[in-house]
């Protein structure tokens, strides 16, 4: 059962082997190349052009590249590539069905809860596994929730109204 | 970020083979959530890194109302929250697991990482500390148990060899009428490092006190553990003389610095007050408890 992502180059001075690594993103089956060194953020928006996942602070404070790893949101920046091996990820490129936007990319755009929407991809993936674990959530319950995304322009109230406006939708069953 | 091997054991026996192999170029992964902010900040330069989370041994929470808990090195914060028996038997270290970070941390941080990482600052550290766990360590020539407050040495240092890895937490049996709490305070609601954290646990015969034990965190160059403020505690009524007595001995364990978090002066200050909140909130559950 032992994973495959061996490595066994010399580091220095010579290029780290790459890595083999089999994921399922939003829902599809995926392979990639990686280095060792690299993120998933990295490998997501670098290797395979899925940029919807944003890069803020790289330490774990912002929430802007959070993504969804079998069902529990991380920070892509804090988790090498290669720990992705095997994982189920859900970037925010999998929130709309088609042209069909997602119930929260609906009624962020209604309730005005972006501007420079450098934080948005995070927030909705947040939010999206909250409402997935807790369909619905009371107002504290979402301000928890996503305590891990940081707003700097548009601030939490219509963030925190629109994630409530979107569980009443998906409770109705839109 | 400088180049690097990742290599992922599925044993506690390849961990070691790995690590002994590589020496002081490797080092342990479990959540990353310190780990790569390190080597992107040039801190800690591994060549190697070997991930523990593959290893079942690491990876369980496993309980008996005799012989108490095994807590995983590599069990994710959030997994300690959500266990109902954890909640239940160690409500102090369940707490102090919530409060890392954010959701996206607890996800991914450990007990054992928060430990190993050797932050004096750790929440989790106090809480195992009060609990009287033991860090049981495999690598060396026979595996070796260390009480958790000898742990980590200075800051970022712990008693690990190359080659050691932390394998998990053996945590006492929950006695009864005895609890455990922790408390921390920072400068707001969430998401920050401590200025000050205490952990407590009472256990309770009648009206008296049985055992106590108390740590602190961030007071220190190490998680310390508050010997003499515990024993103080022992075999005494919890009234308010009492309550005084061990903050105040609390307060003189505590070897505090100035930084930015805040002063030495308002540190001591504040681990009198968590000292007295711990020891009451413990009381009270160990009496709710049957």
């Amino acid at each position: 059962m032992a994973q495959k992502a061996k490595t066994n180059g010399k580091v220095n001075g010579h290029h780290a082997k790459k890595v083999r690594v089999a994921t399922t993103i939003n829902g599809e089956a995926v392979e990639f190349l990686c280095e060792p060194r690299q993120s998933l953020l990295e490998v997501l928006r670098d290797v395979l052009e899925l940029t919807g996942s944003k890069e803020g602070c790289l330490t774990g404070d912002c929430g802007a590249c959070s993504v969804i790893i079998d069902g529990r949101t991380v920070c892509s920046c804090l988790m090498f590539g290669a720990e992705a091996e095997g994982k189920k990820i859900t970037t925010v490129e999998g929130l709309a069905n088609g042209a069909k936007l997602h119930p929260l990319q609906q009624k962020f755009l209604e309730d005005a809860s972006l501007q420079c929407g450098i934080c948005t991809p995070g927030f909705l993936i947040s939010a999206k596994a909250l409402l997935d674990r807790n369909p619905n959530p009371t107002e504290a319950e979402i301000r928890y929730a996503l305590a891990g995304n940081l707003c700097r322009c548009t601030g939490y109230d219509k963030i925190v109204h629109a994630v409530l406006d979107a569980a009443k939708v998906m409770q109705a069953g839109g | 970020m400088h180049e690097i091997n990742y290599e992922v054991p599925t044993t506690v026996a390849q961990a070691v083979t790995m690590l002994k192999r590589h020496g002081e170029k490797a080092r342990p992964l479990v959540g990353g959530t310190d780990l790569l902010i390190q080597m992107r900040a040039g801190v800690r330069r591994p060549e190697f890194i070997v991930d523990l989370k593959h290893i079942k041994e690491l990876r369980q929470i496993k309980f008996d109302a005799k012989k108490g808990v095994r807590l995983g090195a590599a069990v994710p914060c959030i997994e300690v929250y959500e266990s109902e028996v954890m909640r239940k038997h160690y409500p102090g270290l369940t707490e102090a697991a919530h409060l890392i970070g954010s959701l996206q941390i607890q996800n991914r941080a450990s007990v054992g990482g928060n430990l190993c990482n050797g932050s004096p600052a750790a929440d989790t550290t106090p809480a195992l500390i009060a609990l009287g766990a033991k860090a049981r360590i495999a690598g060396g020539r026979t595996a070796r148990e260390v009480p958790v407050e000898d742990f980590v040495t200075s800051p970022g240092r712990t008693v690990l060899k190359p080659g050691e890895i932390l394998v998990e937490f053996v945590i006492p049996a929950p006695k009864p009428h005895s609890s455990d709490a922790y408390l921390r305070f920072i400068p707001r609601n969430e998401m920050d490092i401590a200025v000050v954290g205490v952990g407590t646990s009472i256990t309770l015969a009648g009206d008296v006190v049985k055992a106590a034990r108390i740590a602190l965190g961030a007071v220190g160059p190490t998680p310390i553990f508050a010997a003499k403020a515990s024993e103080s505690l022992i075999g005494k009524t919890l009234d308010n003389a009492a309550i005084e007595g061990a903050a105040q001995l609390a307060i003189e364990a505590a070897t505090p610095i100035d930084d930015m978090r805040g002063t030495a002066e308002f540190r001591r200050h504040v681990t009198g007050v968590l000292t007295r909140r711990t020891i009451q909130i413990a009381a009270e559950r160990a009496r709710n408890k049957k």
